[in-house]
């Protein structure tokens, strides 16, 4: 394609920047620069636009080239007794790289939010849950509950697309939707417009959102909830949060487990989902689980189909050991059981390493804001940007088609991950 | 390359071959006629070994979001079951949903060269690629689920013309890269979004006020007239509810000619006599499938011991989740497309519903007698793992062993089954046919299946010993595109298999209200939820194989 000077528009371009993968934006490319002209929010502006500064694989600091910097990286991972494989804000592709990999090295892997994605395996784990999707939600809720979570903030669109969208399919009268935000302090502004009808506020502290759920759960049950306020909001209120779900016919319960400010957060989300399976026994009522950024939910669901554990698996056996707490990798840094850490990021230039005095390989975008010189560095692309892929998306059900927007030429991560297995 | 499997006793029922000793030539992956005097690159001296087509499973859960739901809500079953890194395969872990890599080397250390992945949602299709993508070894396809979505039943519920509504399943199979349609609790998915709780065949749809019967005519209809060689792939109502057998006679008899395919029938065939309100069905069911030539049907056997049922319906999951053992359970309702029900279950032998459904399953095998129409299945892993295969070929092939079997199972299911009085023993014969030429022929596989001139070099080689299981769980060889794979149940070769799809015409007018419904609802758009071929054979190291379909009518 010859574009010297010229502008090339891409329409319908999936956004990779949060777990919504949000694809109907319009984005303008002019060299090597980028612009959203439609239907960006913050955090995809902030993205695509990022100037992108040129990089070089680097060994120590000193430029060299890419193929000199994929044998230093093999020849450490081959000297390592067990490589820990962290970050892995990756695609597909690259997910599928890191697990040949870290299988080939005996590794572990473990996703930079695999913390707050273990709440939710948890609670999948202890009792399973009955869950919605973003399509479902949106054209189907008629109570939207934000549970202890900015989701607003954490998901610009969410509200846009899903809470306040135009057309859905099951409201004839276009009947506004409830909203109840679980918490003080949520971003309540874009629960407005004429889809969206009462907008109700428990206003307790984020990290009591657990006793006013709890609360709920038990009055629901018709159990007795001592003193006539929990956490702060009357029980009159609680209750009649109660009174409306019950009354609805298909509420949607929603979290993004990273916002949680709940001292157990998987214990939050298994009293949510105990309300959900209450509520399922005469009406309809659905979790959703929002996050999935960082490509979070990519990592969970191919380390899931490959080794089937989510992330926080080792090989150090030569099978999949799946051990949520042994194979942290903050656990592994704080008792000094490692010998090498190799960090994979490809979309924020933030999601940096964890300060450590191990030898690190870090495949990173260009411009990332690294503290030091790792041992390696080498610049790779941005699924959806600099390079075609696949992601999948907060609900774990839909995955999208990711295009190379022809920024720049930088590897992607499956392609320098693979070049260093073949070097081992 | 000219390869020579000498003297082995063939087993091919797509060419009328039932255990002669022949020759076999594979020239670069294809079954050739004896070449007058060419040299031969290798040659296997089979020596009387049973030479069969590469098994085939046309229903089995491999791949897409609810498997890996299973296998992630599982980690207990997966410890006991751990796969370690091996000099040519991957790590990974087995059991009830084993991880796709060990699913991929399990099969093809069985003799299987392909399996179906039967229940893709669209909404799930590029996911449930990349997993069958990550499942080496046997090729592989997918069904693509449609009759709770609502684009569907909109259609429907408008009387749509029958033209639109085939240029949508049309669509739909080039759009998600399937090879044929399924249909799960026809309507029922969608009916329990509507908090319906159960939907029988003449039942209203509380939203579109269309019945299960008109979705099963409709998409029966449809899935013929394009073309398609795979009958329309029906889940019926009523899953594993005692009394269904009724539903399930009803079914067929609704069917009004037109071809289905009824999957995991054993689940379908349950009475409501005795103490316990709970019996088989497997007579009837039986009767009526060997009088009506326009039904096929898998069994989905029961087998006992710890596996994950798992399934596109959410409203008969969300009702067997009393029964979940471990005890918990994943529902899920999708993208107004379809939904899911991910439902852990230990099957017991002591237990009599289970016992029952064990005999049931049975029952349907060595009842039903045209081995052309009924394919051997667990419906992995919803009756059992797929990997219990040889166990389940033992008690077809083997009297003895299946009433050595009936006396460990709950006396009073053992003496409410009529399994005791039926002699019928499979043959090898029985077995190619179930497992490999009848599958092939009703998926409209044309180069798999048989071991004819032009078929594609996937050959399994048995040892004939007399305990079956032992022959059928440790191969001596299997040849993947003529290619050696597996030596003596060890897998010697990695290959990739190929995506078997169909792609019948349509009108692409039928886009335009697609765009526009998926603007105006969806939260995906149009351009970006079909598969391209690229996503497919790029990212995956996959290939396409686009079997034939006929003229649309
Ligand atoms: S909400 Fe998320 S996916 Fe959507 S545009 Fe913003 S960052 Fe991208
Ligand atoms: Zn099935």
């Amino acid at each position: 394609m010859s574009d010297v000077g010229s502008a090339i528009e891409f329409d319908h371009v999936p956004c990779p920047f949060c777990g919504l993968l949000c694809d109907d934006l319009k984005v303008v490319r002019t060299r090597v620069t980028l612009k959203v002209a439609r239907n960006g929010c913050s955090k995809a502006i902030a993205g695509f636009e990022r100037v992108l500064p040129t990089a070089s694989p680097q060994i120590g600091g000193r430029n060299v080239r890419l193929n000199e910097a994929v044998a230093e990286a093999a020849s450490m991972i081959r000297k390592s007794s067990s490589p820990l494989y962290g970050g892995l804000a990756t695609d597909v592709g690259g997910m599928r790289s890191v697990m040949s990999l870290a299988d080939h090295s005996r590794g572990v892997v473990d996703h930079a939010f695999s913390e707050s994605v273990g709440f939710n395996m948890k609670v999948l784990q202890s009792a399973g849950w009955i869950m919605s999707t973003l399509t479902e939600t949106r054209n189907r809720a008629d109570v939207v509950v934000i549970v202890g979570s900015d989701v607003h903030t954490l998901h610009p669109r969410f509200f846009e697309r899903i809470v306040c969208a135009e057309t859905s399919m099951f409201d004839k009268a276009n009947k506004p939707r409830t909203v109840v935000f679980v918490g003080e302090g949520l971003d309540q502004s874009a629960a407005t417009g004429p889809r969206v009808g009462d907008v109700i506020t428990l206003p307790c502290a984020l990290d009591r959102v657990d006793e006013v759920v709890s609360a709920l759960l038990a009055r629901m049950r018709g159990n007795p909830v001592a003193g006539d306020s929990v956490a702060g909001v009357p029980l009159l209120a609680i209750e009649d949060v109660g009174k409306k779900l019950n009354d609805a016919d298909y509420s949607v319960l929603v979290w993004a487990p990273a916002g949680l400010q709940t001292h157990d957060s998987d214990l939050t989300i298994h009293a949510v989902s105990d309300v959900v399976r209450l509520l399922n026994k005469t009406t309809r009522a659905a979790g959703l689980s929002l996050g999935g950024d960082e490509g979070a939910t990519t990592s969970t669901s191919v380390c899931g189909w490959q080794s089937g554990f989510p992330t926080r698996v080792s090989y150090a056996t030569g099978a999949p050991d799946y051990d949520p707490l042994a194979n942290a990798i903050p656990n592994r840094l704080a008792s000094n059981e490692a010998d090498l850490l190799v960090w994979i990021a490809s979309y924020s230039p933030d999601l940096v390493p964890p300060d450590t005095g191990l030898p690190t390989i870090v495949l990173g975008p260009p411009g990332m804001n690294l503290p030091g010189s790792p041992a390696v560095f080498i610049p790779v692309g941005t699924p959806g940007i600099d390079h075609s892929g696949q992601l999948i998306r907060c609900d774990s059900v839909v995955s999208l088609p990711l295009r190379n927007l022809g920024r720049s030429n930088n590897p992607s991560v499956a392609s320098v991950l693979s070049a260093i297995e073949a070097a081992l | 390359m000219l390869i020579k499997l000498t003297g082995g006793k063939v087993y091919d029922p797509a060419n009328g071959i039932d255990g002669e000793l022949r020759d076999i030539y594979v020239q670069d992956g294809v079954i050739v006629a004896t070449p007058p005097d060419a040299r031969i690159d290798e040659e296997y001296a089979l020596q009387g070994r049973i030479v069969m087509a590469g098994a085939i499973d046309p229903h089995t859960h491999i791949g897409g979001g609810k498997m890996t739901i299973g296998r992630l809500m599982l980690p207990e079953d997966h410890r006991g079951d751990p796969v370690c890194r091996g000099d040519l395969t991957r790590a990974g872990c087995g059991h009830a949903v084993p991880s796709t890599l060990t699913a991929g080397y399990r099969y093809a250390e069985m003799g299987y060269t392909a399996g179906f992945e039967p229940a893709m949602l669209p909404a799930n299709a590029r996911q449930a690629h990349m997993e069958m993508a990550d499942t080496p070894m046997i090729d592989k396809g997918a069904f693509a689920m449609l009759g709770s979505d609502d684009f569907f039943l909109r259609q429907l519920a408008a009387n749509d013309d029958i033209e639109a509504i085939k240029d949508y399943v049309a669509w739909t199979l080039h759009a998600t890269q399937a090879i044929a349609i399924k249909v799960v609790n026809p309507g029922g998915i969608s009916a329990f979004k509507f908090n319906q709780r159960q939907l029988d065949l003449d039942e209203q749809h509380a939203h579109y006020g269309v019945t299960p019967r008109q979705v099963l005519l409709t998409l029966s209809r449809a899935v013929k007239e394009l073309g398609v060689t795979h009958p329309l792939h029906v889940h019926g109502c009523n899953l594993g509810v005692p009394g269904n057998v009724e539903t399930t006679e009803h079914t067929i008899a609704g069917m009004e000619g037109l071809p289905v395919h009824l999957t995991h029938i054993q689940f379908h065939s349950y009475g409501t006599e005795g103490d316990r309100k709970f019996s088989s069905g497997a007579a009837k069911v039986a009767e009526l499938v060997n009088s009506h030539k326009n039904v096929s049907i898998d069994v989905g056997q029961v087998l006992f011991g710890q596996t994950c049922t798992a399934s596109g319906d959410s409203m008969r999951q969300y009702g067997n989740t009393g029964s979940a053992s471990p005890n918990k359970w994943v529902v899920m309702d999708i993208e107004c497309d379809a939904g899911c029900g991910v439902v852990p279950m230990r099957y017991r032998d002591k237990s009599f519903v289970n016992a029952l459904q064990w005999a049931i399953g049975l029952e349907l095998f060595l009842l039903i007698e045209d081995p052309w129409r009924i394919f051997l299945t667990t419906d992995h892993p919803n009756g059992a793992p797929f990997t219990y295969y040889p166990h389940l070929i033992r008690l077809l092939m083997d009297k003895g062993f299946r009433n050595d079997m009936m006396q460990k199972i709950n006396p009073d299911a053992a003496s409410s089954s009529v399994l005791a009085s039926l002699d019928r023993e499979y043959t090898l014969y029985d077995i190619a046919i179930m497992t490999r030429a009848g599958p092939a022929r009703s998926l409209g596989l044309k180069d798999r299946g048989h071991l004819g001139v032009g078929a594609t070099a996937d050959i399994t080689v048995y040892e004939d010993l007399a305990d079956r299981e032992a022959m059928f769980a440790t191969p001596v060889f299997v040849f993947k595109n003529g290619e050696l794979i597996v030596k003596s149940g060890k897998i010697v070769k990695v290959v990739q298999g190929a995506t078997h799809v169909a792609r019948p015409d349509y009108d692409k007018g039928i886009e335009k209200s697609l765009r526009s419904y998926f603007e105006r609802f969806h939260t995906v758009g149009f351009d970006n939820f079909s598969l391209s071929d690229e996503e497919i054979i790029t990212h995956g190291y996959g290939s396409l194989v686009i079997q034939p379909t006929a003229a649309r009518v």
